[in-house]
């Protein structure tokens, strides 16, 4: 597992993809936070970093997809797979490996944003009046939604051997798990099981991790979804039909 | 040390691909796996390889089972896929770097050296692989599949595509790795089985229809050259 990690990652870097992806959703979350008025931090008026948190899945909606869409199309394309395949690794190896270089990335694009968490900590009317504490719950919540995305845009990654559908299918994915089951809630027929509906949301979870409060569910439900989205991955590379 | 196959066969949706077909490979020997397109040579290799799963039948790997010991015939397989495909925008030391670290090759900078020496890659080596021509590339997918030494060398089609020179320094680098290792090779060129290989199966249709020692076939036939045995036994 760890030579494809390392391969995984090796490549990331080697090509523009990781460059691109990271300086592009750091330019446009810079733009979002300090430039565009409507989720501008300065014209909140509160030291909070509340736009940061709304804003950042939207963008993972689409950079995470981007990174992910290569990691087994291409091989599948590029016939390496079968390299890979017969090579004395498992399927898990495989996909561990990759899973976890492209998460990695993910993590790698959020640390820059560190700098916008001492910015509010210095501007606050009296410096560091800003909630830590649900800072890094929202930290830890951003990671596990990467997570989940990640492991959403491997699975999209192993049903084609197209890139840019890989992507699509990833990005309609992601975007159907984080707010779909939401309102799809609000549809008035569904109410009496709209509370079961927002539980399986991404949101939900991630809201509630967000106040700081690390309860065992949210973590349950971020591990058992990267878990079935993996194994699904599992069985679709297991069937060897492309 | 030898490849055992026995009964073995693949269904495609309702089309059979291989039908229980059984042969051996035996060490210190090159096999020839001829037939026409489509008779089910590289499924026979991907099945032998571990890449697809038979239906039906086993496969023996130096005694280890493919099916139920997958990682232990691996460790001891080398493989050349159809079509030689490769990370293009690696550079050829990486590659190997990277096949030598999961094989968990013992001393691996030493053994890439050999490798590439053996494999004439000596002036290739820092080169991205994308950059390298078609042969050179052929030179490094043999060179990541006998990285780790492997008792069997699996060879689908390794020549296709060179130019005469070429063909002559791959077809001597095969004979003398067949010296101690279980061969098999697929081809379609009838002078290259002639030159290289000790035994021959050839299948049609998912079956087999000859397989024999090289001198014993042509002596059955009562030919000279492979080609006319080939043309008769597959054009039915």
């Amino acid at each position: 597992m760890f030579s494809i990690y390392r391969k995984e990652f090796y490549a990331y870097l080697s090509s523009l993809v990781a460059y691109i992806t990271i300086g592009i959703f750091l330019i446009v979350l810079g733009l979002f936070l300090w430039v565009f008025p409507d989720t501008s931090i300065l014209d909140y008026g509160y030291a909070g970093l509340d736009s940061l948190f709304n804003t950042v899945p939207y963008l993972f909606m689409f950079l995470i997809p981007a990174i992910t869409m290569r990691t087994l199309a291409e091989e599948k394309k590029e016939g390496t797979f079968e390299l890979l395949a017969t090579k004395p690794l498992t399927d898990w190896d495989i996909i561990l490996g990759k899973y976890f270089a492209s998460l990695t990335l993910v993590l790698f694009a959020l640390i820059p944003t560190l700098v916008y968490y001492i910015s509010v900590y210095q501007l606050g009317a009296t410096v560091g009046n800003i909630d830590s504490g649900a800072v890094i719950g929202s930290y830890i919540g951003l990671f596990l939604l990467g997570a989940a995305f990640v492991s959403i845009g491997i699975f999209s990654s192993s049903v084609t051997k197209n890139q840019i559908i890989a992507f699509a299918i990833a990005v309609f994915l992601c975007f159907l798990t984080f707010i779909g089951f939401d309102s799809a809630s609000q549809i008035l027929s569904l109410q009496s099981i709209d509370s079961v509906l927002i539980n399986l949301g991404i949101n939900e979870h991630y809201q509630s991790i967000s106040r700081g409060v690390l309860d065992t569910r949210d973590l349950a439900y971020f591990l058992s979804f990267v878990a079935i989205f993996l194994l699904i991955t599992k069985t679709v590379l297991g069937g060897r039909k492309w | 040390m030898s490849i055992k196959v026995e009964e073995l066969t693949k269904i495609y949706d309702n089309q059979i691909a291989v039908d229980k077909i059984s042969f051996e490979a035996l060490p210190g020997r090159v096999l020839g796996f001829l037939g026409p397109n489509g008779a089910g040579k590289s499924t026979t290799m991907k099945m032998i390889t571990g890449f697809l799963t038979a239906n039906q039948g086993e496969i023996l790997v130096s005694g280890f089972n493919v099916n139920k010991e997958n990682i232990a015939t691996k460790q001891r397989i080398g493989y050349l896929p159809e079509n030689n495909p490769l990370y293009l925008d690696m550079y050829v030391k990486e590659y190997l770097q990277f096949v030598g670290n999961i094989y968990n090759v013992q001393n691996l900078n030493n053994r890439i050296k050999e490798v590439i020496e053996a494999t004439g890659l000596q002036k290739e080596q820092h080169k991205l692989i994308g950059q390298l021509s078609k042969g050179y590339k052929q030179r490094v997918g043999l060179a990541q599949a006998i990285i780790h030494n492997p008792e069997v060398l699996i060879l689908d089609e390794p020549t296709s595509g060179l130019d005469p020179n070429q063909l002559i320094e791959i077809r001597s680098l095969i004979k003398e790795l067949g010296k101690t290792k279980t061969v098999i090779l697929s081809t379609h060129i009838m002078q290259e089985v002639e030159a290289i290989c000790d035994d021959v199966v050839i299948i049609n249709k998912g079956k087999i229809v000859a397989k024999d020692s090289l001198k014993e076939l042509l002596a059955f036939h009562q030919e000279q050259n492979l080609e006319p045995i080939f043309v008769k036994l597959t054009n039915q």
